[in-house]
């Protein structure tokens, strides 16, 4: 056996970083640690982090109001007019950073999904989970929606507090049972009977919300609706807050199961054998990813297609094996930021909601995915 | 931390350990007992097959030594050590696993298949060091992949495809390797390659070797101990030379068959008659 030995091992000791080459990979090293690094994923991170920051950029510029680009800067930082002070820092911005959370939260949970799945079609909104979320949602808005059309008092209150929990306690619900009912005994999860089980779900919590829907009256049926179709309108601050605790705790744990989810990705005996507590990684992925959909759930609604278009579009772009993870929440984000704003462009003085166009524009797209690639083989 | 490689020692210097079952009952679910009483020890530093006809066990007990399946009653025993006792990683870094027709990721190369064999002896801030570079170039000339390293997994030929596996196995650096019928879906001349490789593993770097195979023409040929199943009991176990007879051909298969003498290897080989009645 030839021991390839680089000058980076008979620096180890020294302060500097060194690199070293693995194929197409590189390896960083400082001191005792060492981080392998496929440059184009990186490539691709810094693209597509450029294009999510463009996006917000243009997604404060436009509106009902078109602000030029130096209103916006001096906008964000408190220093045009009042009026346009108001718009970009009270209106917008919290808008923009829902949207990228919101995007990052189910781009990331859909790859998790997928690479735990093993299953390219497999997402919390096709899985019960998205689905679980907006029942729990729905309920609370039918409990407490109040009886006309934005009224006030606390039943309203109620509304806005309790609906984020509702949809979380869906989330989990759904997450409860499919992953109950989906795990079987074995020293691994039965991946595919998730699949199959969540489909399932999936149909009886539509099923329950369309339910609902016919129990309240219509101003309520009419909110609840408007809420399920997925939307960014009116979103503020308050909507930050949950869902990017939930990013900033999850992520870091999302990327250390990437780890594990790459030797999990040449199968369950693999995996075990190379030294992967398999059950419990499987676990912490569903986990991670259903705690993130009902984050974002509970912030925009249950924006259809994220989830399960972001992974693939981000997959081909990286081209490294595996689910890109990062690179996944950055194209959730930059999808539903681009969606958002074509929501609110498309038809002239009409605001879409943003999951209308994610619905019109991922379906095709997904399709056309599929197709092509299928076309391949 | 990372023992092996890291001072340039291979697996061979370690001692080699012990690899037992004891007393194992293996079931899938209470109604499906495959396996039940069995002892079993294999030989450190030989090339063990395990023969038997089709639902004799033989994978069963595999997957219970690669700590794949919990036995009912009884243990696995890794140096004397309850493998399930044992943290997964510490097993991954002695007992390395070729699954029976192992599925690569879509669009891997060769590479990152062999990379993923470092899995046990890397973490989150050393996830490459040259101790894993060396146990990667090694397992890909070990496996004359070297040329092919950045071709995709798929692009291979069956016989490369399997090569590959095997050095990811290879590139583990465990001084235990379980094999899950390593030569299924080859033609002839890729089984050859693959179990010559498989000896090459085992007389080079010392690694106990413990196959499961179907040919039990090659099981002669190749291992240096042979352990015969029927109806997840054993029927014998020793050196080829020594147990395969045509009675033990009738008890394990059901066939009649005449043993000669391997023309190449002078290790016994079974010829079939037909049918035992």
């Amino acid at each position: 056996m030839t021991v390839v030995r680089s000058r980076a091992v008979r620096q180890r000791d020294g302060e500097a970083a060194t690199l070293a080459r693995s194929g197409p990979a590189v390896v960083l090293r400082w001191r005792g640690a060492g981080v392998l690094v496929h440059p184009r994923t990186w490539a691709v991170g810094a693209v597509l982090a450029a294009v999510v920051a463009a996006l917000c950029i243009v997604a404060l510029a436009v509106g009902t109001q078109w602000l030029p680009l130096d209103d916006v800067a001096r906008g964000l930082v408190g220093e045009a007019e009042r009026a346009t002070n108001l718009t970009v820092r009270r209106f917008r911005l919290p808008r923009v950073v829902v949207a990228v959370l919101v995007g990052a939260a189910l781009g990331l949970a859909g790859a998790l999904v997928q690479a735990v799945t093993r299953n390219p079609i497999a997402a919390p909104d096709v899985i019960g989970v998205t689905a679980g979320a907006s029942f729990g949602a729905v309920l609370v808005l039918l409990a407490f929606g109040g009886t006309t059309f934005g009224a006030g008092g606390a039943a309203a209150e109620l509304s806005r507090v309790g609906l984020p929990l509702g949809a979380v306690a869906g989330a989990f619900v759904a997450a409860a049972i499919v992953l109950g009912l989906g795990a079987g005994k074995g020293p691994s999860f039965a991946t595919q009977r998730v699949v199959l089980v969540g489909i399932v779900c999936h149909a009886a919590f539509i099923g329950l919300v369309h339910w609902g829907l016919t129990r309240g009256d219509v101003d309520q049926a009419t909110r609840a609706a408007a809420w399920l179709v997925g939307s960014l309108h009116g979103r503020g601050w308050e909507h930050v807050t949950g869902l990017a605790v939930a990013l900033a705790l999850l992520l870091p744990v999302a990327l250390v199961l990437g780890r594990s989810l790459s030797a999990l990705s040449l199968g369950e005996p693999s995996a075990a054998t190379l030294g992967v507590r398999v059950r419990r990684t499987q676990l912490g992925v569903f986990l991670v990813a259903f705690a993130l959909t009902g984050a974002a759930v509970a912030a925009a609604g249950p924006v259809g297609f994220i989830a399960l278009l972001a992974p693939q579009i981000a997959r081909r772009l990286v081209r490294a094996p595996g689910m890109p993870l990062v690179a996944s929440a950055l194209t959730g984000a930059a999808v539903l930021l681009a969606a958002d704003v074509l929501a609110r462009l498309a038809v002239p003085g009409v605001e879409l909601p943003a999951g209308a166009v994610t619905a019109l524009v991922g379906a095709p797209y997904l399709l056309w995915l599929v197709v092509r690639s299928e076309g391949q083989r | 931390m990372s023992v092996i490689g890291a001072t340039g020692a291979p697996a061979s210097e370690k001692v080699v350990p012990l690899l037992r079952g004891q007393a194992l009952r293996l079931a899938y679910g209470p109604d499906r007992v495959v396996v039940d009483g069995l002892d079993l020890e294999l030989p450190p530093g030989k090339v063990t097959a395990v023969i038997g006809a089709n639902g004799s066990g033989k994978s069963t007990v595999l997957r219970a030594l690669a700590r794949l399946l919990r036995p009912v009653d009884g243990q696995v025993l890794l140096d004397g050590r309850d493998i399930h006792q044992m943290r997964t990683r510490d097993v991954a870094r002695q007992l390395g696993l070729l699954p029976q027709a192992p599925v690569s990721p879509d669009g891997i190369t060769v590479r990152d298949l062999v990379r993923r064999g470092r899995t046990p002896h890397t973490s989150l801030w050393r996830q490459w060091s040259d101790a894993d570079e060396a146990a990667l170039l090694a397992a890909l000339a070990a496996t004359d992949l070297t040329e092919l390293a950045d071709d995709p997994v798929d692009a291979l030929s069956g016989g490369q495809r399997q090569r590959a596996w095997l050095a990811l196995v290879i590139a583990q650096e465990t001084p235990l390797l379980l094999l899950d019928e390593p030569t299924t879906f080859l033609d002839i001349a890729h089984q050859v390659d693959v179990l010559e490789l498989v000896r090459a593993l085992n007389r080079d770097a010392g690694r106990t070797v413990v196959m499961v195979l179907h040919d039990l023409n090659q099981a002669c040929r190749f291992a240096d101990h042979l352990v015969a199943l029927r109806g997840g009991r054993i029927v014998t176990a020793g050196p080829p030379a020594a147990v395969v007879t045509t009675e033990l051909v009738r008890t394990v298969f059901d066939l009649d068959a005449m043993i000669v003498p391997d023309p190449v290897g002078g290790t016994p080989m079974v010829v079939p008659i037909g049918r035992a009645k």
